[in-house]
């Protein structure tokens, strides 16, 4: 459970930091690293960087939208015909990092798995 | 299986990744990479500016020469304090830029003919369109005469340099999100883009012509009967310089051609398709009242220019302070300086001059390789200017266009815009002439007097523009109708004219002294509103005729009866909704309907107009009425001439057909020129208005019969995305009103200044200071504006840096 959570946190943290410096996929890497870091099984390590993605980038959408009172978030929602509503727009956002990272910490656990066999 | 496992999740990855980082096209829309663009750290979300953001700064540029500070006012309007001026104009780019950077790239893309490389091939006869018309050619010319004078290559210079140091702090994440959205990069400023910002003004505003459609109309109905469809003026004229004024024999003379008769007005040619125009309604008003008719005894000044209502808004409000300068106004977001506005010693604005400065020629060339056409009896060699037009997704096009002595061929067997004709069309327009238009408002800006603002507005060349000026000190009001006009012949350019000789050129300019003007009248006020700019009967040189009357007429009106007036009743007189041309045409309706043959629904919406008192304000339902009842009416009456041809042609304007109808219930105009005889002005009006009731009935079923639903004005964001637009504004006027917004366009930045000893104005315009569809300043002033409500202009003084109106303040250095 520990390393569940480490592994989750990392994932956020260091996908945070690079986002700050690199383009938008290194959260990819950020997420193959640490489940190469800290192996655990390929599902508990794809929930880790699908929860540790989902997480940071819907926490950070909700609190951008919360400080720019949902202005711009409508907006968006209207134009991808999201029925105007913000929330609908956060969760997309948390859900399309959630895959990314989940799917690259898939990968990056079985490539500890093939160096193991 | 751990292989086939670790295969398969990789396979997704990268799958994921792929599909996330690349555009995706659906139908005709484009997704932006959603990876990117979703990220909260670098995509839209980063736009998102928090409501209570600060935007204190201190920044370092190395372009700057001293030290200056902008301090930021409740509306987000900065007062730039600098130390000399050239570092007020590096600042007012980096605000530009930080302020309205995508804007201003874009106009500058629409300008040069580069919107394929946005958005790809749907836009390439648009581009071309530009190209063709010399957008990029003219504005090359503009930019050599501006860096030829050293005031304006000094202004442009640290303009370009301040846009440039914005655009070189900007991080990905911190990009407008338009570039976002259509996925592309800002590029460079440079002085080339300002020039052709100014050249996108000329096209809106010198850029109107029917050449075409009146060569087929002429065509069809011979000259006598074009000259009653579409009249050069209307009896109701009162022009900007009024009635009765004498002026002095012309210092130039223009003959017609003697082939005039055979080869130009009495040719029956023909033009398959019309060429690509700016908005017909743009035009604006402008006044100016002395102070023997103030309550102050000082002049107050008013100006609101009347455009397409975009967001973000072709204005930005700011006061630019050094020393030797101290301008408060709107600014264009692409170029330097104050555009309209006050100093401390006088203010000033202006209308569109409507003059036509472009006209076609048609050529005859040798072949359809275009290297020769026939010139004063000899083939002469063709110049050709290659265009590269960058299309996204596909190669570019390089289209290729012949110059002539009159300017670049337009259209041609090669392009026509999917247009179908043969025919050369070169076009001569004034925009390609070189001139250095800045310097008119960089001397505005700096006016000290009357005849400092003659000196500055000689500067004005294309577009023409009433320029109306007041001063504090002596009391001076002025209008002068100026630009460089060509002197042209009676018909001359209003049909194509025969390319083959000189004997169609532009025989001159009209002399700047020439040009109407008025200083302090009599009747102590000045004002245009884009009418005719003298009595033709009287004004030595031709000017054509395609000026709206109705506004001149009403604002005259008011204010010759207005005295003791105050800034307050100014602001009333600008947001005015009395509709004057309804005035005059409601007693037809009234007079002539056959009431008989109105149905229960007829008779309903007879009673609304009936006991309508001619205001389009938000709530009239009378007004819908009337526009319905105008529209059918018209269609009506021209239908049947219209049709007689399959060739394209203007609709007549709407004062056209109201005068001569009131001259004539016969309607003996109509008939002259085909109109079946036994129809009468009643069968007409009758036989409209119900037409007009079965429509006026639809538009009430769907609760939309009150004015201001009816007409359902909007403010458009430049991409035509509806979420960045403000829909639905209450707000009430129309095309014959002071208060002149229609659904699209309209007063798009309202001013009054009273020129007390500590000045007094007030202005709002339909927009926000703020570009970012992600902050409160985006749209912030719209409201008030639709309402009416002005905000005060504060021009602020060095010596106020503490009062409590500041918000922010950015400290520059070098």
């Amino acid at each position: 459970m520990i390393k569940f959570v480490s592994a989750l946190l990392l994932t956020s943290l260091l996908s945070f930091a690079a986002g700050l410096y690199l383009p938008w996929w290194s959260i990819a890497i950020a997420a193959i690293l640490v489940s190469v870091i800290i192996p655990m099984a390929p599902w508990k390590s794809f929930l880790s960087g699908f929860l540790g993605l989902f997480l940071l980038w819907g926490i950070l959408a909700f609190w951008i939208d919360a400080k720019n009172n949902s202005i711009l978030s409508q907006k968006m929602a209207q134009i991808f015909q999201l029925g105007n509503s913000s929330m609908l727009l956060i969760l997309i956002t948390a859900l399309i990092g959630a895959l990314v990272a989940g799917f690259a910490a898939l990968t990056g656990s079985y490539i500890k798995l093939l160096k193991r066999s | 299986m751990r292989i086939l496992s670790f295969s398969v999740s990789l396979l997704i990855t990268v799958f994921l990744l792929f599909s996330l980082n690349r555009e995706w096209h659906i139908g005709d829309k484009t997704l932006p990479p959603i990876g990117s663009f979703m990220s909260p750290q670098q995509g839209f979300w980063q736009n998102a500016e928090p409501v209570d953001a600060n935007f204190n700064e201190n920044l370092k540029f190395p372009g700057l020469s001293g030290k200056a500070n902008v301090y930021f006012d409740e509306r987000m309007v900065p007062h730039v304090f600098a130390s000399n001026e050239n570092d007020a104009y590096f600042i007012q780019g980096y605000l530009h830029a930080k302020f309205r950077l995508w804007q201003m790239e874009f106009e500058v893309y629409a300008a040069a003919g580069r919107i394929s490389e946005l958005i790809g091939p749907k836009a390439i006869n648009y581009d071309r369109d530009r190209r063709r018309l010399g957008m990029v050619y003219a504005a090359e010319i503009a930019e050599k005469e501006m860096e030829k004078n050293e005031t304006t290559k000094a202004q442009c210079d640290s303009y370009t340099a301040g846009v440039n140091s914005y655009i070189a702090s900007l991080k990905e994440s911190e990009l407008p999100v338009e570039y976002k959205l259509l996925n592309y990069k800002p590029e460079k400023w440079t002085n080339l883009k300002t020039a052709l910002f100014l050249k996108y003004m000329s096209f809106e505003l010198a850029g109107y012509e029917q050449d075409f459609e009146h060569t087929n109309a002429k065509t069809a109905f011979g000259l006598l009967d074009f000259a009653k469809i579409y009249p050069l003026a209307q009896d109701s004229l009162d022009p900007i310089v009024p009635k009765g004024t004498v002026y002095p024999k012309p210092a130039l003379t223009v003959t017609a051609p003697a082939s005039e008769d055979s080869l130009y007005l009495g040719m029956k040619d023909s033009v398959h398709f019309v060429s690509d125009k700016p908005h017909p309604e743009n035009g604006s008003n402008n006044w100016a009242v002395s102070g023997k008719k103030t309550k102050s005894g000082k002049p107050i000044l008013c100006n609101d220019p009347h455009l397409g209502l975009n967001l973000p808004s072709l204005w930005y409000e700011m006061q630019l302070s050094a020393p030797g300068l101290n301008a408060y106004g709107v600014s264009f977001p692409a170029a330097p300086g104050i555009i309209i506005g006050f100093n401390d010693s006088c203010a000033f604005g202006v209308t569109n001059s409507e003059r036509d400065v472009r006209d076609y020629y048609k050529m005859k060339f040798r072949d359809e390789s275009m290297k020769e056409y026939w010139f004063n009896g000899e083939w002469k060699q063709t110049e050709f200017r290659y265009e590269h037009i960058g299309v996204k997704g596909q190669a570019e096009i390089i289209d290729t266009v012949a110059y002539t002595v009159f300017g670049p061929v337009m259209y041609d067997k090669k392009y026509n815009a999917g247009r179908t004709d043969g025919g050369y069309y070169a076009v001569r327009w004034k925009a390609h002439d070189p001139s250095n238009e800045l310097m008119a408002f960089n001397g505005l800006d700096h006016a000290k007097n009357y005849e400092d603002y003659l000196e500055a507005i000689k500067w004005m060349h294309t577009p023409g523009q009433n320029f109306v000026f007041a001063s504090k000190n002596s009391g001076d009001i002025a209008i002068w109708a100026q630009g460089e006009f060509p002197a042209k012949w009676k018909w001359q350019g209003d049909f194509v004219m025969p390319g083959i000789d000189s004997s169609y050129m532009w025989q001159g300019n009209i002399p700047q002294n020439e040009n109407p003007h008025q200083i302090n009248p009599e009747r102590g006020f000045v004002s245009s509103a884009n009418q005719l700019p003298a009595d033709p009967a009287a004004y030595p040189y031709y000017l054509g005729g395609s000026y709206p009357p109705y506004r001149g007429l009403i604002i005259n009106r008011y204010l010759s009866h207005m005295n003791d007036i105050t800034p307050e009743d100014m602001m009333k007189l600008q947001t005015e909704n009395y509709n004057v041309f309804a005035e005059m045409a409601v007693p037809l309706f009234l007079k002539y309907m056959n009431l008989d043959s109105l149905s229960e629904q007829g008779k309903k919406y007879f009673d609304i107009l009936k006991s309508w008192d001619f205001r389009n304000d938000v709530q009239e339902k009378g007004a819908t009425v009337f526009a319905l009842a105008w529209q059918y009416f018209a269609n009506q009456c021209w239908h049947e001439d219209l049709s007689k041809s399959k060739l394209p042609m203007a609709n007549p304007v709407a004062s056209a057909l109201l005068e001569a109808v009131i001259n004539d219930s016969s309607l003996k105009f109509l008939h002259d020129i085909g109109t079946p005889e036994k129809e009468t002005l009643q069968d007409l009006l009758s036989g409209s208005f119900k037409k007009a009731s079965d429509t006026l009935q639809k538009i009430e079923d769907q609760g939309r019969l009150e004015w201001g639903k009816y007409k359902d004005t909007k403010v458009t964001h430049l991409a035509k995305l509806d979420a960045f637009s403000r829909l639905h504004l209450p707000i009430g006027g129309g095309t014959h009103c002071i208060n002149a917004a229609t659904s699209d366009h309209g007063p798009s930045w309202r001013m009054v200044v009273s020129l007390t000893d500590s000045t007094q104005a007030y202005g709002v315009y339909p927009g926000g200071q703020s570009g970012n569809p992600g902050s409160i300043y985006y749209d912030s002033f719209v409201d008030s504006w639709a309402i009416g409500k002005y905000y005060l202009l504060w021009m602020m003084k060095g010596t106020e840096s503490g009062d409590s109106r500041i918000k922010f303040k950015m400290e520059f250095g070098n």
